[in-house]
């Protein structure tokens, strides 16, 4: 099979959909002729012309609330949004106009929007630049949120998001773009809230989203050499999630870690803890534990930025002392 | 009142005045419910601005839309909405136009173009924009009026989509109803400037005009539809207005911040009903006979659609987590 990167699976994702459905447009910063700093939609102005692919002021709230405007009168917007630390400037019209429309007018109105925007630190970025605000947008009812993990996720993920009625936010990780996977020439779409088991394992579940599911994959190579058997799972969506999955593996490794680049405090990995706690409760022999970035602002120096995500031998490290039994009582 | 259509205009006068009757006494019996206790939560009347939402509807068209504000109820009566549907919305019935989830502020009807009230001041700005955005897009003619007060001309969301809308040519007048406060806050301490050089700063045309001669406001919009129809969009008017009542309806001692004085001036010199009906009844539109069935007749809608509503089912508890996402019937099942 041909390999694409993640960059060049967005872009065809982008263009298939336009092709399809002329309700569908592109706004955002410097989405046209440039194309996105990160390059991803190159060549798009080219072939559907300005008034599809809308370069707009530096106004992020502006075009949000006007993509929100949009979506709700029949159009399909895909909103870019250059840096996911930019969503604190588009929460009001994101979180309190976009998620909650269907809801408020008794499910008579709706606005099928797409929110691209991405995370993950590790860039040289600094505090503003770097962040994995996910979990802010998944704790509103009313949205849903998709985290690519390659290549073949994000094309099957944005074609999905744009055909979805409900404001869909999806987080690509921006070390990733030019990362190359496998994809497929067909067409071919990854439905939301089915997730993905890549590799199969009887003593250690590690649940990766995004980025983290490299650094899974690679602790559980390193496992496998040690001769732990380590499950990964990417839940794909975090909302929906498919808690069925996530939990059938807790029950049968009975030993989880959940590793997101979110900060790990009141974040995804403690909220998948959770619902594992909860259902899987006598089927665990350890806690669950969460690792998520370091609660505190991004720095810039790579000395310390390195520190703050997690890594596959942080992730290593804390299997080993799971299955040695040392983290029962701590974590 | 400004001369604008010819006596032949008979019935367009006669349901322009209904309009304003309508929303003034929908305004009467909402506060009533909410002063005997029988509404849930607070809300904001609309009236003495009834020539604003009349005069500006009245030039628009089903397929036209409009975003309305928290002061929204005149709003959407203007817009075509049904008594009935409205007061089950305000008393959070399952016949309401949201099945009661969104109640008075976001008391919404796309049926008849209205996008809904939006309880962030400002907050529908981008939303009416962008409904501009997708006529021009999808090369429809319709043309969206963006309700807002002159308390929203503080919000910097205003400003970023107004200069879209005037780079783009969007097909949007935004409709500024000026009625001199900001929730308790007198205008002139919140706004610097100009309202109208600030839609006039980014090139679009601004007017300002009487808000309570509701001919007036026609004219001008009838004129601003036509044009931004045809692409000269967008425009802004500023409507100069009073609002009879507090911030909401319990905003009850306020002379604080204004006089029972100006009150009492606007109501007995300005207001829009009371100079229409006298326009019409001098012109020999109508008798005021006729306007006292008329009257009646709008009293009686209100107050069977008010009993209606008192006695319609709430929703059924398992709604609660209905609505949530377009393709999941039980979002919590």
């Amino acid at each position: 099979m041909r390999e694409i990167t993640l960059s060049q699976a967005v872009n065809e994702a982008l263009a298939e959909e336009m092709r399809r459905d002329e309700t569908v447009f592109i706004i955002g910063e410097d989405v046209a002729e440039a194309g996105t700093p990160f390059k991803v939609l190159s060549g798009l102005v080219e072939e559907f012309g300005t008034s599809r692919v809308v370069d707009t002021p530096i106004a992020e709230p502006g075009f949000m609330g006007l993509a929100v405007g949009a979506a709700m009168t029949g159009t399909r917007p895909v909103v870019d949004l250059m840096f996911g630390d930019f969503i604190y400037l588009i929460m009001d019209q994101l979180c309190n106009q976009a998620a909650k429309t269907h809801y408020m007018s008794g499910g008579k109105m709706s606005a099928p929007l797409v929110l691209r925007t991405n995370l993950g630190a590790t860039r040289r970025s600094a505090a503003q630049h770097s962040q994995s605000l996910h979990a802010l947008v998944a704790h509103i009812p009313g949205l849903k949120v998709a985290m690519p993990s390659s290549a073949y996720e994000a094309k099957g993920l944005m074609k999905t998001a744009i055909r979805d009625d409900n404001p869909v936010v999806i987080f690509e990780d921006k070390l990733m773009y030019n990362d190359k996977a496998p994809v497929p020439e067909e067409e071919y779409l990854i439905p939301f809230g089915e997730a993905n088991i890549l590799r199969e394992g009887a003593d250690i579940t590690l649940i990766g989203t995004s980025s983290m599911v490299q650094v899974c994959e690679a602790a559980a190579e390193i496992l496998a050499k040690e001769g732990i058997s380590a499950e990964v799972i990417d839940p794909r969506t975090i909302v929906p999630l498919d808690e069925d999955t996530l939990i059938n593996s807790a029950k049968k490794t009975s030993r989880v870690i959940v590793v997101d680049e979110g900060h790990q405090s009141y974040g995804v990995t403690g909220e998948i803890a959770g619902r594992i706690n909860e259902k899987a409760f006598y089927h665990l022999d350890a806690p669950v534990l969460r690792m998520g970035a370091m609660d505190v602002p991004v720095p810039f120096t790579p000395a310390l930025e390195d520190l703050t995500v997690p890594t596959p031998e942080a992730v290593v490290e804390k299997a080993r002392k799971l299955m040695s039994g040392e983290m029962i009582h701590a974590a | 009142m400004s001369p604008a259509k010819t006596a032949s205009n008979t019935e367009d006068y006669l349901r322009m005045y209904r309009q304003m009757v309508r929303i003034r006494t929908f305004e009467d019996n909402a506060n009533q419910l909410y002063l005997s206790a029988k509404m849930p939560g607070l809300t904001h009347m609309y009236s003495g601005e009834e020539a604003v939402a009349v005069g500006i509807c009245e030039a628009l068209k089903i397929t036209d839309k409009i975003t309305s504000t928290h002061r929204g109820h005149g709003h959407c009566v203007a817009k075509g909405a049904a008594f009935k549907e409205m007061f089950c919305e305000l008393l959070g019935k399952e016949e309401g136009y949201c099945r009661g989830k969104g109640g008075s502020m976001h008391i919404a009807d796309q049926s008849n173009g209205n996008l809904g009230a939006n309880a962030i001041v400002g907050g529908s700005m981008g939303i009416a924009t962008g409904s501009a955005f997708t006529a021009k897009l999808l090369g429809k003619d319709d043309v969206t009026v963006c309700f807002f007060g002159d308390g929203a001309t503080a919000q910097g969301l205003m400003y970023e989509v107004m200069n879209m809308a005037a780079l783009w040519k969007l097909p949007v007048i935004y409709a500024c109803e000026n009625n001199g406060y900001s929730e308790y806050t007198r205008t002139d301490e919140i706004a610097a400037g100009s309202i109208t050089a600030r839609a006039e700063a980014f090139g679009i045309e601004a007017h300002q005009v009487d808000g309570q001669d509701v001919l007036a406001v026609n004219e001008l919009t009838e004129q601003l539809v036509a044009r931004a129809r045809k692409g000269e969009g967008p425009f802004f008017m500023e409507l100069m207005t009073y609002r009879y009542h507090g911030h909401h309806v319990g905003d009850i001692n306020r002379e604080y911040y204004r006089s029972k004085e100006e009150e009492k001036d606007w109501k007995e010199n300005r207001d829009p009903i009371i100079k229409f009906r006298g326009w019409l009844v001098e012109q020999g539109i109508a008798t005021e006979d006729e306007i006292e069935a008329l009257n009646d007749a709008v009293r009686k809608d209100a107050e069977e659609a008010v009993t209606y509503a008192l006695e319609a089912r709430y929703p059924d508890e398992s709604e609660v987590d209905m609505h949530v996402f377009t393709d999941v019937k039980h979002a919590l099942a």
